[in-house]
């Protein structure tokens, strides 16, 4: 196994990029990420790649649908302001089938917010963002280990189902230095029979989103709607402590992260509480929770915004007669694991006694 | 085993260096470690902390809101993350800053280390965050002052390898306070 190595978050991500073979970068720059467009700048002229600090965001999101359209594996960075910029490229992307990774290490809003670790940005992310009827498979990595390993795996989904994959992040995630052991990437092929390189040679190809003839749109649209079902096959969560758990605590990313800690607080309290954390939110795990739903009744849903995840919860496992609990944290501070465990208690107390 | 602490200072006293090493020297004896910078608007001169968790398993939470240990370097750090410190938990005080007077904490460990004589005697009074450093090590056991020497390596910019000797002195000059008391 390689050494281990120290590593700031935000770099971890740039790293895995590179050795999936990402050779181009557009990013223009917002705090709490700059250290992505930093490291790319540093790291891809050496692998012969090209960095490209944009003029704007909507630029950087529209050369990435244009360094795509032609096969090359390329991202861009930003957080939250500036990816709300990006939304009407992704959703280009997402009508034309253009691969992508986006990295989004948010920050706060509403507006521009401050710079503080936040989840507001759950339902734009999870739920297309931009206009039309779309999707994007959303990661949401909890360590800097998982910021690395992600990101790679970001590209091959993007590539497989030739949609933009975004990678959803905060400050906590990006500015955190942790251990982490690099792999060797193992490229998986896949057809690359749409791709603009040049039609000398071979039939011309398109690619585009406008579809005017009489009902091309709608079987378009449900073509789409097809891709984005098949992604479920790519559902990934983490369960922890759930052999005998009353209480089921949902979490992603960097909460899920503090989590662990209060966790494991619980259980030496003797309080039964497991731990789940959606890596996926798009897939979200439904039909994980609700099978757990069929021996857990209770659920508590906790996320630094007023309440976003919370409905995807309900949606898994608000049928019935469970209990849906939730604590938000809007942005502005990160609890610590000893304010969450309050805020379990009180519900724990509640619910089971 | 298990260790977490919070680095207090103002800017420029080298807080973030502190934690850096620490996390690398435990890395060096294959622990698990979080460093996590105080995320903030802050500017030269203002406050600085991180946040940094040992531990032979898997790390939860890298952010701690009350602490084993709390290393603080000037008043205002103290004055924020002194009471926070955990019952029969650590406080180390850059006494060439902070007073005796100002501290008063019942039921923890007190160790004031007047680092900037310390580091002087050694050559250099910026070398204080280390020497503050080595007499934390020695005090905690989080890990060997033999690591956190071999820490500075990676920690340190190749630029700056020439001051490796020095910073060691002033480790160990911190660590030597610790056990003999002057």
């Amino acid at each position: 196994m390689a050494e281990a190595e120290f590593i700031k978050g935000n770099e971890a991500i740039a790293m895995g990029a590179i050795e999936a073979g990402c050779r181009f970068y557009f990013g223009y720059p917002i705090t709490p990420q700059n250290d992505i467009p930093e490291y790319m700048s540093r790291h891809l002229p050496d692998v012969g790649g090209t960095f490209i600090q944009a003029e704007s965001e909507i630029a950087s999101i529209n050369m990435l649908l244009g360094a795509s359209s032609t096969g090359a594996r390329a991202m861009t960075s930003s957080s939250s302001p500036g990816i709300s910029l990006k939304q009407e490229g992704i959703s280009y992307m997402c009508g034309s089938q253009i691969p992508g990774v986006i990295v989004n290490m948010s920050r706060s809003g509403p507006g521009l917010g401050g710079i503080d670790p936040s989840q507001g940005d759950y339902f734009q992310a999870t739920r297309g963002g931009g206009h039309g009827d779309y999707r994007t498979i959303v990661l949401a990595p909890h360590s800097v280990q998982e910021n690395y390993d992600l990101t790679m795996k970001a590209f091959d989904l993007a590539d497989k189902y030739r949609n933009p994959v975004l990678i959803l992040g905060d400050a906590l995630l990006g500015q955190m230095k942790e251990p982490i052991r690099r792999r060797k990437y193992r490229k998986k092929e896949f057809p690359k029979d749409w791709t603009m390189t040049g039609a000398k040679g071979r039939e011309k190809r398109l690619i585009k989103s406008l579809y005017l003839s009489e009902g091309e749109l709608t079987d378009h649209n449900w073509m789409l709607n097809k891709k984005y079902q098949s992604m479920k096959r790519e559902i990934m969560f983490e369960t922890q402590f759930m052999e005998g758990a009353k209480l089921v605590v949902v979490a992603f990313g960097s909460v899920a992260r503090i989590l662990k800690s209060t966790v494991q607080m619980a259980r030496d309290r003797g309080m039964k509480v497991g731990l789940f954390r959606p890596i996926t939110l798009f897939p979200f795990p439904y039909a994980a929770l609700d099978k757990i739903s069929h021996s857990i009744k209770n659920f508590m849903a906790l996320e630094l915004n007023t309440g976003q995840m919370l409905e995807d919860l309900k949606l898994s496992v608000g049928h019935k007669k469970n209990q849906v609990d939730f604590y938000g944290r809007p942005p502005g501070s990160i609890p610590s694991p000893d304010e969450l465990f309050n805020e379990i208690k009180k519900i724990y107390k509640k619910r089971i006694g | 085993m298990y260790f977490d602490c919070i680095i207090a200072g103002f800017g420029g006293q080298g807080v973030m260096l502190m934690g850096n090493i620490l996390a690398y020297a435990a890395m060096a004896e294959k622990k698990k470690a979080t460093y996590m910078p105080v995320y903030g608007v802050e500017m030269r001169g203002g406050t600085a902390n991180c946040t940094v968790v040992v531990s032979d398993g898997e790390i939860g939470s890298p952010i701690i809101q009350r602490p084993m240990t709390a290393i603080v370097m000037n008043l205002p750090s103290l004055e924020k993350f002194g009471p926070r410190v955990k019952k029969g938990g650590l406080l180390v005080v850059n006494a060439s800053l902070v007073p005796e007077k100002e501290v008063q904490f019942k039921g923890i460990k007190c160790l004031m280390i007047p680092s900037r004589d310390l580091a002087l005697e050694v050559g250099n009074e910026r070398l204080a965050n280390m020497v503050v450093l080595g007499a934390t090590v020695r005090k905690s056991g989080v890990v060997d002052l033999k690591s956190l020497k071999k820490a500075l390596y990676p920690a340190l910019d190749r630029r700056y390898h020439k001051m490796i000797d020095v910073n060691i002195k002033a480790m160990e000059r911190g660590a030597r306070f610790v056990t003999e008391g002057v």
